[in-house]
């Protein structure tokens, strides 16, 4: 892309080898650290790994314990390269990006990466811990009664409406299309609950103009994957899922989640990551057989339509009409497996996954010879994206 | 019920001059004083010139709804009791880049869900006004009549 520099020193050196991730639903048992051994655990046989082999570690900032009781867990060998990146639901694609980087660079030669999040109850959720004065920039928001994160983006997705006549039925189109999708995968959360437009339409608000079904699924789980490089991806038991291109964002004078104070505020982290993941790629957006576009909240996925250049600006709507984003038809299926809206919320994270699934051919709605497969993190706070591909 | 509302902290040196200016009825902005420069969050440097020298200067107070939503329960306690209510962004008359969020109001100690919300328009006029909890005088808004 025109300006910028693109060596490509990252570009198909790596690959997703392996992937794993524990049952997801409500009220489990066990300890975010228990899941994400398990998660690991499973990764790396589904690899076929030792976890003496594993010399890197990647992880979100959130995560409720660190990289050494992993490690004591597990029984992972030498580490020489741990990373982690912040903003939630933003860090998904940033933490294997990360993985690529260190591995491709030669800091270390196998990484894990993963989320363990239990958010189900709703008592752990951030914004219903009030703390007693506000000292960052929730200052400028959460004493006018915008508190919950569907507060946040309802807010844009008002004036998204406004300047761009999107309407509620293409809200709806993003809900029903996920649901379908999480109909046919069994480890789905919501699959078993058929959603109509009428069910959308008669629906109780959240936070108008978002009701409840604009709205992601706070889940318990947790899920990993395993990094490594391509040469060593040829030898292992599944087709590598390559990572063609990586990419982060913060745009100019961004406000995570509210951000309502810069020039443009519909122009979101997506736009900024999107340059530099087309730059360093080999395809288009036209190329792109299938995605997976972070959903904690239905108007993200035609803002991130948009951000990573499916559309033009205020197209995003209309972009998800005629089932242009369901599987087997559209033009471009999103969320496979049901996304976070009806599959299961872990941060985004079940998206990289399913991104992988899709090169490797085992999705439960399979794009037929799928070779070019984007996932993206949250759009609305600091995000990151990846381009996977299949081995040529 | 008004303790529990949610309320910054006055004592952050970058912000506290909003807040105070509030607690005074003037709804201040922050602005470089090199090159002049609006800047809404209050931040410690210039964007645009890297200066650190900063003047609050007083606004006309009137502005603009850029958007607004209708949040329903699940909420905290404070705000369930009042819930469905309003909340506003506001752009600046005479800067519609500096923005600011609040509450469409009938008056300074109206409450947040007085007025129908199918009634608010983006783009209609608004003037602020302070409405005092606790020891912070928050911006909020009311319609101006024509």
């Amino acid at each position: 892309m025109e300006g910028l520099v693109t060596p490509t020193l990252v570009k198909d050196q790596t690959a997703v080898v392996g992937i794993g991730q524990t049952k997801l639903g409500k009220g489990l048992p066990d300890t975010e650290l228990s899941l994400a051994c398990q998660a690991i655990s499973l990764a790396l046989d589904d690899a076929g790994i030792a976890p003496s082999e594993v010399d890197g570690l990647a992880s979100f900032t959130l995560e409720p314990f660190r990289e050494v009781d992993v490690s004591r867990s597990v029984g992972l060998g030498d580490i020489t390269f741990f990373s982690q990146v912040g903003f939630g639901g933003g860090a998904g694609c940033g933490v294997v990006g990360h993985a690529a980087m260190a591995v491709a660079t030669g800091q270390c030669e196998t990484v894990v990466a993963w989320r363990a999040r239990k958010r189900a109850d709703a008592s752990s959720r951030p914004w219903a811990q009030a703390a007693a004065r506000l000292s960052d920039t929730a200052q400028w928001t959460r004493p006018f009664g915008i508190i919950r994160p569907v507060d946040e983006i309802a807010m844009l997705t008002r004036r998204y409406m406004h300047e761009y006549g999107g309407t509620r039925d293409h809200l709806a189109n993003v809900a029903i299309a996920f649901r379908k999708h999480a109909a046919r995968n069994p480890n789905s959360t919501m699959g078993h609950k058929p959603l109509t437009r009428d069910d959308y339409m008669n629906a109780r608000w959240i936070s108008e103009p978002l009701c409840l079904f604009d709205n992601c699924l706070e889940t318990d789980g947790a899920l990993a994957v395993v990094i490594t490089s391509t040469e060593r991806a040829r030898d292992l038991r599944h087709p590598p899922a390559l990572i063609h291109s990586f990419a982060q964002g913060i745009p100019p004078q961004h406000q995570t989640m509210t951000n309502y104070f810069t020039d443009d505020p519909l122009r979101g982290p997506a736009w900024t990551a999107a340059k530099r993941l087309w730059a360093n790629a080999d395809v288009t957006p036209a190329d792109v057989q299938v995605a997976q576009l972070y959903d904690a909240f239905s108007p993200l996925i035609p803002l991130s339509l948009e951000g990573y250049g499916f559309c033009e600006r205020g197209e995003g709507g209309p972009f998800t009409d005629n089932g242009n984003i369901e599987w087997p038809d559209g033009r471009l299926p999103v969320n496979t497996a049901g996304g976070g809206m009806s599959e299961a919320y872990v941060h985004g994270f079940n998206l990289v996954l399913e991104g992988v699934r899709q090169i490797r051919g085992t999705s439960t709605s399979q794009v037929e010879g799928a070779e070019v497969s984007l996932v993206t993190s949250g759009e609305g706070v600091p995000t990151s994206a990846i381009l996977f591909t299949g081995a040529r | 019920m008004e303790t529990t509302w949610l309320l910054p902290d006055l004592s952050d040196p970058t912000t506290a001059p909003f807040w105070e200016g509030c607690a005074r009825g003037e709804l201040l902005v922050q602005a470089c004083a090199s090159c002049g420069l609006h800047r809404m969050p209050p931040r410690p440097m210039c964007p645009r010139c890297r200066s650190l020298e900063i003047r609050w200067e007083p606004t006309s107070g009137r502005g603009r709804i850029w958007s607004f939503i209708v949040p329903h329960p699940p909420l905290l306690p404070a705000f369930a009791a009042v819930a469905p209510y309003n909340a506003i962004i506001v752009e600046l008359e005479e800067d519609p880049l500096i923005r600011f969020a609040g509450n469409l109001v009938t008056g300074a100690d109206g409450e947040i869900n007085e007025i129908d919300p199918t009634t608010i328009v983006i783009g209609e006029p608004v003037q602020v006004v302070f409405h005092q909890i606790d020891d912070v005088s928050l911006p909020r808004w009311t319609r101006v009549v024509a």
